[in-house]
């Protein structure tokens, strides 16, 4: 189960890059110079830590410092 | 003068960090290979995320995508930058730590002898050396032309750029011959910091200068002319959507996947792969946002003439002349955009200091001189039997040896060969190393995989990328980049080819089980 939501959660932020609903659209300026679609991809940056923290918490495959040691 | 004294009193630091390196191990350690190509396999959390890190950052990254942003607006960050963010991570949590725990188990310095031991091959693994080091040379090269370039660009032509590529040549050369994987490693580190800086520092110094970016942002909206910059309008989601494939080349260029055996343990990668985002965001957003802000300067003559020639270029009817498309090209592109802002609104010694930084962004070629110094006196002199004749001690110094050849062989091609054609060589080696990445992934998480799915995909990529190169257009299929044609046409083939070939023995499919 703990797999299936992670992969899960991996394709949804790969999906997610493709931002179509920003294509054509600059405004909002976020804090008033930011490009919206450009603010967007700044965010998503952020969201790929976050998933990446998550990784490590949860799937980190610790079994290989055991398993390396000669 | 004063940016180029600074720029040379940072060659020295550099040059003095590779030297210090060598000091650092010991009498005994030297004469080993693992000290020298691969840090004694004992470098610590933070020099391994920022040298990482840095390793991966090139002269593009800051002066490539300002560039491409000037002209092609904020698509460049979604393009390069954010796609990275998440696909080189994941790669290193998935490829870089198990190619980590085999290196550690198996003794393997090399991506070549991973795949020679996995599926029990021997000319096999030579060739996809040859096929590696043929796709890093170029990048080798534009380091020291883009050094040249660099020196020449911040002495205000006082250093010529046969002199600038020499001095850049020899400082590179100089600390991986000595310090090998660790001075490279330190300096890269160096380096990082040095870029960090430099986004921040760059940024706020322009804000100001331009009179704030909310002004700059809203005269290139008002503009018909600028405004599609601020959208992606001008690009296709299917162009967009291949370049999350591009990042795929990072774990099978051999600098990178060497750099991930160097880890002291692999609890290392965590920062690591949590951390890896946050610093594209903090380099390229800066350098993007900057490349933008740019077509807003049109009171600074260098960029009225680039922003003229791009109009120009717009309006050119079919019948102009190629040279004259091509010389209208030359004169609109932006590559030069944030040493043009950082001359119009930075102090002298400050651009001093952000010269530096961009120094060090043109002197990423150090991993690569090194991994194919490594490459080369392990999956060549060591396997037909140069190790066993002559001793370890004669191996190190044959990469040394080999560090000065290449540099050597490295800054004579690039005084005499036109940068326009490995700009393209590295353009097309960025798919060809994408296409690549699936010898990792069949070779760590596919049992059935085989040797003669291996070359196939090697025979398909060599051809694919040279057929591209000589093709314009070729494999572009249904608005896509080659690069996804390319990468799964290589997965389909080691499948094909592995499903109707003989796989490796039981014995060493039981030493790969993880």
């Amino acid at each position: 189960m703990r797999t299936l939501l992670l992969t899960l959660a991996i394709l949804a932020l790969y999906a997610a890059h493709q931002d179509i609903w920003f294509w054509r659209s600059a405004r909002p300026l976020v804090f008033g110079f930011l490009p919206v679609g450009l603010a967007y991809h700044a965010l998503y940056c952020i969201a790929a830590a976050g998933l990446m923290w998550v990784l490590t918490r949860v799937a980190w495959p610790a079994h290989l410092d055991e398993g390396s040691r000669r | 003068m004063i940016p180029a004294v600074i720029v040379f009193c940072y060659l020295a630091i550099v040059l003095y960090i590779g030297i210090f390196a060598f000091r650092r191990s010991g009498p005994a350690a030297r004469g080993q290979a693992e000290d020298y190509f691969l840090a004694g396999r004992a470098l610590g959390p933070m020099v391994f995320l920022l040298s990482l890190f840095g390793t991966n950052m090139t002269a593009f990254t800051i002066l490539g995508s300002a560039g491409h942003a000037f002209s092609n607006g904020i698509v460049t960050f979604g393009l390069m930058a954010s796609s990275s963010a998440l696909v080189i991570p994941l790669t290193l949590f998935f490829v870089g730590t198990r190619m980590w725990a085999l290196g550690k188990r198996h003794g393997f310095m090399t991506p070549v002898q991973m795949f020679r031991d996995r599926w029990e091959c021997g000319h096999i693994g030579t060739v996809i050396f040859a096929l590696q080091a043929a796709m890093l040379v170029p990048y080798i090269i534009i380091g020291v032309m883009g050094g040249g370039a660099a020196l020449r660009a911040i002495s205000g032509g006082v250093v010529p750029y046969w002199l600038g590529g020499a001095v850049v040549a020899l400082v590179v050369m100089s600390y991986v011959f000595f310090g090998g994987m660790r001075g490279t490693a330190w300096v890269n580190t160096f380096q990082t910091v040095l870029f960090l800086s430099f986004g921040a520092v760059a940024l706020v110094v322009i804000a100001r200068g331009m009179g704030g970016f909310p002004a700059a942002m809203e005269s290139l909206l008002d503009a018909p002319a600028t405004a599609p910059l601020l959208s992606r309008e001008r690009i296709s989601p299917a162009f967009f959507f291949s370049y999350t494939f591009i990042p795929l080349s990072t774990i099978a260029f051999p600098h990178i996947t060497i750099f991930c055996l160097t880890a002291r343990r692999v609890a290392q990668f965590k920062r690591t792969v949590i951390f890896y985002p946050l610093c594209i965001l903090a380099i390229w957003l800066p350098c993007v946002f900057l490349g933008v802000a740019a077509n807003a300067m049109t009171g600074a003559p260098r960029i009225q003439q680039k922003l003229e020639a791009r109009q120009q270029l717009a309006s050119a009817p079919a019948s102009m002349e190629a040279d004259e498309r091509a010389a209208l090209r030359r004169q609109a592109a932006g590559d030069d955009v944030v040493p043009i802002m950082l001359q119009q609104y930075a102090p002298l010694w400050l651009a001093g200091i952000l010269g530096a930084g961009i120094m060090a962004a043109v002197m990423a070629s150090d991993s690569q001189i090194l991994a194919l110094s490594t490459m080369f006196t392990e999956d060549v002199f060591a396997y037909y039997g140069g190790k066993a004749r002559f001793g370890e001690a004669v191996q190190v110094q044959t990469g040394r040896i080999f560090v000065v050849i290449l540099t050597v062989f490295a800054y004579l091609v690039a005084l005499r060969a036109p940068q326009s054609i490995f700009d393209l060589a590295v353009q097309y080696a960025f798919s060809g190393y994408a296409s690549l990445s699936v010898l990792l992934l069949a070779a760590l998480f596919w049992k059935r995989s085989t040797k003669w799915g291996a070359l196939a995909v090697a025979l398909w990529t060599a051809f694919a990328v040279m057929y591209t190169a000589r093709v314009p257009g070729a494999l572009a299929w249904f608005g896509l980049m080659p690069v996804v044609p390319m990468t799964v046409i290589s997965a389909a083939l080691m499948a094909l080819v592995s499903a109707l070939t003989r796989p490796p023995s039981a014995a060493t499919l039981a030493r790969y089980r993880s």
